[in-house]
């Protein structure tokens, strides 16, 4: 057993009085060894966040304050200590990085500038040993082309090398104590690999005690020693990673793993007589941007001739990292982008030769399901008005629409009561429920679904999956599902195209294409899938009656 | 709009004090500017009504200028004549920035290209001086002044219409409007402008602060109606007399800073009440 370095006794945090309850962190205890990465994992309003922000005394002052408890870093209580104590302990014994290095970073200082800021403020090396120190944690994170990277500006670099940097940063003044929170969140899978065993390693090489948040139980699977998990500010399990992730003991803990969607894809038998609903031929979409460096325009070739179709009852999954295509694809085929060259054809009825009054008509065949559960309904309008706005734009009485907003209401799980109220009365999970009965609405043939789940909670993925799933069943819809997320495409897609720089590299049965990946940047993007070797089937086992038997206590979210 | 909704909105509005007291201050302006003329004696405010230069608080509650006209008969004519110019000048502003700036944020392009250069023509005028151009060569009268004013303070109202409506435009809830087949008329005017009202009214408000003062400065220097009292044309008119009567100027001088501060307070408050947002964390 390692001596402790970092305890948090009995730690709360008071909430201002509008919040909807009285406190974003409840008597959490928590002790983080010398040598160990400590996972502490929750949902979205799990207070995780909150905590890491009051041990680094960062909490937005005056909304929110730790209310009681002690933070404990070798034996002095951060809580007490005043401004300039913190300043002399962040960054030299205690650091942070956070989830978006792009904001993290300030945009108009280069990376060496800024790394070398934090050695100048803590330091008195002459600038030479400060820029040689650099240079070294710069290869120490695995950055090559370190002088080059010194003078690079945040943007010019890419989203892994930003978030190397950041650990750069943070590690630069060797510290003790490294809190990372949802370091990985923002970036591709195949980049997150890489940055989770740059964590793993650069924790053992220097014997740091870790404290890693994230809501992602296969990162947690792949880089934890003990794990935490926190659900509305309380800590309802801790333990090692062995026993918290094959057998644990909280129902909340075993109703979250088991909603892991697995990567083992759901097959359904094709109907290849299906008819053709959507098909997309040879589509091209390149964006040009004015350079304003040298004059010279910038072309990014969003679409490369890209194929393919979707028969009535089938679901196409797209997927691919972020800058791949798939979202420019999604918006051509609804055509709120217009491609430049190709086709789309929807029942035999090519889009791209209609005109805007003759498209207008038409769009009612193809819907969409958008990402953000928050922007994507208007605020000024109540969901029954929502949903039924559609319909009466294309000619159907007012009392009919609402009739039927009523019933689409009902179908998404939803209460007919809900009509009245305005969306930011309704959860993340509810709101999407929204959106897509608003796509039912119209009696679509095509369901363009762009990430329907990324910005949703593991618990309430899977039920909005479900729904999906149950929807096209009960309609025949054809389905095209945009996704980064390879577990979730196993879970409804019955055919996978992978996309890369515009162009799909491989397509093919779902099955087929996980079990037999042809393409090698497909073969990439399946390693790089977080705890692919950890077998949640060992905990689902356990988990599954009484998973399920949580979800329906504590209703649909 | 929901009776929860006004509620929350009144609460938020009245927590910011000085807002509620200058709204106080304005209400009581508004009122003295439609009933004023009516309570006072017949004649108006050119009526010579006594012996000129009597000081305040005699037998003329403000005393009487120059000319023996009473003081206090121009201040409550003065007070129609801001508001008036202020409000109509503030409305033609605010629907032509809102057409132009709408035009060009939900189009972009061309278009957008098109009116922002346009919008920079007039920004890069010095103001003042357009707007002495423009009732200097539409002869002065209430009307000319009101164009003036209204041809001079579009622009920032343009340019801020079509910030929000880009980024409304972009946001997914437009989008799904327009993929349900909505028309561009029906995705703005439904969608797009209530979203953004909030911003408009605030902006507006302050618009009505600044054509106010605009209005004073040109008939201060002699450009508004002849035919109807102003406070600037009192300050203007008074201002030889400086060291003999200097509360000619002071009067109607602070009643236009009171006026102006209070309509900038109470865009303030509407600020805070529409844009909570903004003030939480």
């Amino acid at each position: 057993m390692s001596e402790t370095i970092l305890d948090i006794e009995r730690l709360s945090v008071d909430l201002p009085a509008w919040a909807d309850r009285a406190q974003a962190v409840t008597d959490v205890s928590l002790a983080l060894r010398r040598n160990e990465i400590l996972c502490v994992v929750g949902e979205s309003g799990s207070g995780k966040s909150v905590m890491a922000r009051a041990i680094m005394g960062l909490l937005p002052a005056p909304h929110l304050r730790a209310s009681a408890g002690r933070v404990l870093l070798d034996g002095e209580d951060l809580l007490q200590a005043d401004a300039a104590r913190m300043r002399a302990i962040r960054c030299r014994r205690i650091s942070m990085i956070f989830q978006e290095p792009m904001t993290a970073l300030n945009p108009v200082k280069t990376i060496g500038a800024q790394i070398d800021e934090v050695l100048a403020v803590h330091t008195d090396l002459p600038r030479r040993e400060r820029t040689e120190r650099i240079a070294v944690m710069l290869q120490s994170v695995r950055l090559s082309d370190t002088q080059h990277l010194m003078r690079a500006y945040p943007h010019e670099i890419s989203g892994g090398q930003r978030q190397r940097a950041m650990i750069a940063m943070a590690l630069i003044l060797e510290p003790s104590v490294l809190i990372a929170d949802e370091p990985t969140t923002a970036l591709d899978v195949t980049t997150q690999a890489g940055i989770l065993a740059l964590i793993r390693d650069v924790q053992r090489s220097r014997h740091m005690g870790v404290v890693f948040i994230t809501h992602d139980f296969g990162v947690v699977s792949e880089i934890a020693d003990r794990v935490a998990v926190m659900q509305h500010g309380r800590l309802v399990e801790f333990g090692d990673a062995a026993q918290v992730l094959n057998a644990p003991s909280h129902a909340y803990t075993q109703a979250l793993i088991a909603a892991i969607p697995g990567l083992t894809p759901v097959t359904r038998p094709a109907n290849e007589t299906a008819p053709l609903v959507l098909a997309v031929r040879a589509l091209d979409k390149t964006y040009r941007a004015s350079g304003s460096r040298g004059g010279r325009d910038r072309v990014v070739r969003a679409l490369k001739s890209v194929e393919l179709t979707i028969r009535r009852g089938e679901t196409l999954g797209v997927v691919g990292e972020s800058g791949s295509g798939k979202s420019t694809l999604a918006r051509c085929i609804v055509r709120l982008v217009h491609a430049d060259n190709g086709s789309v054809v929807v029942r035999d009825v090519d889009w791209m030769r209609l005109s805007r009054r003759q498209l207008r008509a038409h769009r009612r065949y193809v819907q969409i399901v958008f990402q953000d559960p928050f922007g994507s309904l208007d605020p000024r309008c109540n969901v029954g008005s929502l949903i039924a706005e559609g319909p009466i734009v294309c000619g159907v009485p007012q009392a009919d629409a609402l009739a039927r907003a009523y019933s689409l209401l009902e179908l998404v799980g939803l209460d007919r009561r809900a009509a009245d109220r305005y969306p930011h009365e309704f959860s993340g999970g509810q709101r999407q429920r929204i959106g897509i009965a608003r796509a039912l609405a119209l009696d679509p043939a095509i369901l363009v679904a762009d990430e329907p789940v990324s910005a949703l909670d593991v618990s309430v993925q899977a039920q909005v999956l479900r729904l999906l799933a149950d929807i096209r069943d009960r309609f025949n819809l054809a389905m095209l599902f945009i996704t980064h997320d390879l577990r979730v495409a196993a879970q409804v897609c019955d055919r996978i195209a992978v996309m890369r720089d515009g162009e799909i590299v491989e397509q093919g049965e779902t099955a087929r294409v996980y079990a037999d990946p042809q393409h090698a940047y497909t073969r990439a993007l399946l390693a790089a899938v977080p705890g692919r070797h950890w077998q949640a089937s060992a905990a689902r086992s356990v988990a599954a009656g009484s998973a399920s038997a949580f979800i329906e206590h504590h209703g649909a979210p | 709009m929901t009776k929860a909704d006004v509620l929350g909105f009144c609460q938020r509005y009245a927590r910011n004090r000085a807002a509620l007291v200058a709204l106080g201050v304005l209400v009581a302006i508004v009122a003295v500017a439609i009933a004023g003329p009516h309570l006072l004696r017949q004649g108006g405010p050119f009526e010579l009504a006594g012996p000129p230069f009597q000081p305040p608080f005699g037998r003329f509650a403000l005393g009487t200028d120059m000319l023996g006209r009473d003081e206090l008969v121009g201040l409550v004519y003065g007070a129609r004549t801001s508001l008036v110019i202020g409000l109509a000048a503030t409305l033609f502003a605010t629907l032509l920035g809102v057409l132009l700036g709408g035009i060009a944020g939900y189009y972009g392009g061309g278009a957008d290209e098109a009116l922002m250069r346009l919008t920079e023509i007039f920004q890069t005028i010095p103001s003042f001086l357009f707007a002495i151009l423009v009732v200097a060569i539409l002869s002065p009268s209430i009307e000319s002044v009101i164009i003036a004013i209204a041809v001079v303070s579009w622009p920032p109202m343009a340019r801020l219409v079509r910030g929000e409506f880009r980024s409304l435009a972009d946001r997914e809830f437009v989008q799904a409007c327009v993929s349900m087949g909505m028309s561009d008329l029906r995705v703005i005017a439904l969608h797009i402008l209530p979203n953004c009202l909030s911003s408009i009214i605030v902006t507006g408000s302050l618009l009505v602060a600044t054509a106010i003062l605009t209005e004073s400065a040109l008939s201060f220097l002699g450009l508004s109606d002849p035919n109807v009292m102003s406070w600037g044309f009192m300050v203007g008119a008074a201002r030889d007399f400086l060291q003999r009567a200097w509360w000619l100027c002071a009067i109607p001088g602070v009643a236009i800073l009171v006026t102006v501060l209070a309509i900038n307070l109470v865009g303030d408050g509407l600020n805070d009440a529409l844009n909570p947002r903004l003030r939480h964390l």
